[in-house]
């Protein structure tokens, strides 16, 4: 989609003289005004743009959060309560940041199901994918450190047991989870560690996100149809189509956002978060924040070895193995058709899998113990095999609806369906999406 | 090809009638009431809180009665040290109320210009004093459990409330399982143990109790024990009721603040977004999409 040639034309002195000597202007006309987008996107598309408004608002909110922080074990809880009793508006940064943790996790898990669904994976998008399943993992990595700072139970315990991980691993092991804590135990140097990387991770995702957008106006958006753009008439400006549209996606998900902040703050969080650190006291139940929970559920599904494999290294492998299926995606599906819309099988079996994702977020939040093994290991089996044995195989087998020629057809066939209405005018908003 | 793939789809049912059963089946199993495995055994009761809700704001003769069973009871082995006097405005007290309660108190301090340590009384700035001077003294005086800091037992405390509840819980607003825990705790003394279950030594059984079957407090709270002077019944209930909307207090003083706040953000986001989409619509009107 992007045409190689700029349509920018400086209008005034000031313009020309940046366009002569920098040309930022042309550079932000050209990505945000004249930039075409398919005139098919309905509002999953959205999440972008979400997803950058988060990862300002965690940074902005994160910075004042900092000058009020100490990273020190003796005085971390207190100092995080101090924020929240005493800053000026401090328990309303406090919990849009905890909260909009969770938020910036909603909106991108969207984002990846989105590209799941719409084959937005497929060539020549792949290094688009790769880069935002990077952004993912740096996500979990900031996401994780910053549950550890406030310093309570689940912050400690939590950063136990994930940092345990790490020993699993053959030979280097041990070495590689001393290094992360800085010591045998989780204590006041893994803290500080956390707290810096904490800190620069976000500046880390912000950099792979320029790269993200920058890849994505290479090769253009996807859309629901999955057709390539063909002529101007499949596409419209980005200004002011998409950003009137990304905007109305941006308030209903900032009203959701709001509601928790104000109403539930600690709907997301666990009680004993609120308890400080006792390295002396374990909790009855350790369980990360809910956007590990999948994850969690994978590793502990793995109750039995395999050869030479124990079981804690054999879950600690699945468990990655998990987040490694998401980076091999554009490999893994062989469909000629990108758009699940198009694809009756693969549609049914994303929505399993879907479910099936759901299903490990719960069990990863149950105690491991009776049916529940079974079943997250059950889970964890249809976890790759919709990776592994679904996405080859239904591509080579499954018989596609006929493909529109192109995304006017796409939009005008429909559109016919409609029965009489002024084109697209008044479709109900979620088939005009 | 389509045979294949629906037997496919089958199969996928047949296990996920599998999990299904499963689950039921941990659901049914029974537990031996004299040998509890999950904890609560109770759940705690829900009550009607004055602070829940969208327009949810304290009651201010509540929180002053809470205070009164947290000073007259419950300080004697808890702590609060995040909660400072001057805050206790939010409990409707004025300013010289303040200094004069916390005069009232004892606080020691220093050093001084001469290196000595000295005891004072308490200036609004300070902090409710601690019972004990340290943790081991708090447990050592306890029966080897120190009695928690209260001043975040209301968020800190909480029984898990299991699907679909937890989805209900979004469009209730429902975050008042910290004050209802405390309050079902504190009323559910009093009961036999069924029949069998071994109560350890130097521990009190409560079926409310989240982490076994009983603890090391003995009932706090008797009928009659803190005296009202606002005419409100001077009974457990009435007093559980009253700290642990303190308690809640403690914890999360600004909560009005957060509510009214709240309301005004929503709304502006719902004209907000009402103009935008009517923007889009007409954006929009004449592109087919």
């Amino acid at each position: 989609m992007s045409e190689g040639h700029s349509t920018y034309t400086p209008k005034t002195g000031i313009e020309r003289w940046f366009d002569a000597r920098m040309p930022l202007p042309r550079l932000i006309y050209d990505s945000f005004v004249a930039y075409p987008v398919p005139r098919n996107l309905n509002y999953m598309w959205t999440f972008g743009g979400i997803l950058s408004i988060m990862l300002v608002a965690q940074i902005l909110t994160g910075i004042v959060l900092a000058m009020h922080y100490a990273s020190d074990t003796n005085l971390a809880f207190d100092s995080v309560e101090k924020i929240m009793r005493d800053v000026n508006s401090g328990w309303l940064l406090r919990y849009l940041h905890s909260n909009g943790a969770s938020f910036f996790f909603v909106a991108v898990y969207i984002h990846i199901f989105r590209g799941l669904f719409y084959g937005s994976y497929k060539a020549p998008r792949e290094l688009l994918w790769i880069l935002g399943c990077i952004i993912y993992l740096l996500m979990m990595a900031t996401g994780f450190m910053g549950y550890v700072l406030p310093w309570g139970q689940m912050s400690f315990w939590g950063a136990t047991v994930i940092t345990g991980f790490f020993s699993a691993i053959p030979l280097v092991g041990d070495w590689i989870q001393q290094l992360l804590l800085g010591g045998f135990a989780v204590d006041n140097p893994t803290l500080n560690r956390f707290f810096a990387l904490h800190y620069l991770l976000p500046f880390m995702i912000a950099g792979v996100v320029v790269l993200h957008i920058w890849a994505l106006h290479v090769v253009g958006q996807s859309n629901p149809t999955g057709i390539e753009v063909k002529s101007k008439t499949d596409t419209v400006a980005f200004t002011p189509y998409a950003t009137i549209k990304d905007a109305f996606g941006m308030i209903v998900f900032l009203f959701i956002f709001a509601y928790f902040v104000f109403y539930l703050p600690n709907y997301l969080g666990h009680p004993d978060n609120y308890t400080v650190a006792n390295p002396l006291k374990t909790p009855a139940h350790i369980v990360p924040e809910w956007y590990f929970l999948p994850f969690y559920a994978i590793l502990r599904a793995i109750t039995f070895n395999v050869g030479p494999i124990n079981s804690k290294l054999g879950g600690v492998l699945c468990m990655f193995g998990a987040i490694a299926m998401l980076f091999l995606v554009p490999w893994l599906d062989t469909s000629k058709v990108r758009s699940a819309v198009y694809r009756p099988w693969y549609k049914v079996f994303f929505w399993l899998f879907v479910a099936d994702a759901i299903l490990l977020g719960w069990l990863g939040s149950q105690p491991a113990e009776g049916s529940y093994v079974f079943m997250a290991q059950m889970a964890t089996l249809f976890y790759f095999a919709f990776f592994l044995v679904v996405m080859p195989v239904l591509g080579l087998i499954e018989t596609p609806r006929r493909l529109p020629n192109s995304i006017t057809e796409a939009v005008l066939e429909k559109n016919k369906g409609g029965g009489g209405h002024p084109a697209g005018a008044t479709a109900a908003p979620e088939t005009k999406g | 090809m389509k045979k294949i793939l629906t037997s496919l789809a089958l199969l996928g049912l047949v296990v996920a009638g599998t999990w299904m059963s499963s689950a039921v089946a941990i659901a049914e199993e029974e537990q031996n009431p004299a040998a509890p495995t999950h904890f609560p055994i109770n759940e705690p009761k829900e009550m009607s809180w004055s602070f829940a809700g969208p327009f949810g704001t304290y009651d201010k003769a509540q929180l002053q009665r809470g205070l009164k069973v947290y000073k007259e009871v419950c300080s004697a082995c808890h702590s609060m040290n995040l909660v400072a006097f001057r805050t206790l405005e939010g409990l409707g007290y004025s300013e010289a109320q303040i200094k004069t309660l916390a005069a009232e108190y004892t606080i020691h301090d220093g050093p001084n210009d001469a290196g000595d340590m000295f005891d004072r009384p308490g200036k609004p700035s300070d902090h409710f004093p601690a019972p004990f001077p340290n943790e081991q003294a708090a447990a050592s005086a306890n029966g080897g459990a120190a009695p928690p800091d209260m001043s975040l037992l209301a968020k800190a405390r909480g029984v898990e409330r299991g699907f679909p509840r937890f989805v209900f819980d979004i469009f209730t607003q429902y975050a008042q399982g910290g004050p209802d825990y405390i309050h079902s705790l504190l009323t559910g003394y009093d009961q036999t143990p069924p029949a069998g279950m071994a109560i350890p030594e130097g521990t009190h059984y409560n079926p409310y109790f989240l982490s076994g079957v009983s603890l090391k407090m003995p009932k706090p709270l008797s009928d009659g024990q803190v005296t009202y002077d606002d005419g409100s019944p001077q009974t457990v209930d009435q007093y559980a009721r009253d700290v642990s909307a303190f308690l809640m207090w403690a914890a999360e003083p600004h909560l009005e603040e957060r509510k009214k706040t709240g309301f005004r953000v929503l709304v502006f986001l719902l004209l907000f977004g009402a103009l935008v989409y009517m923007t889009k619509r007409r954006v929009w009107a004449d592109v087919a999409h």
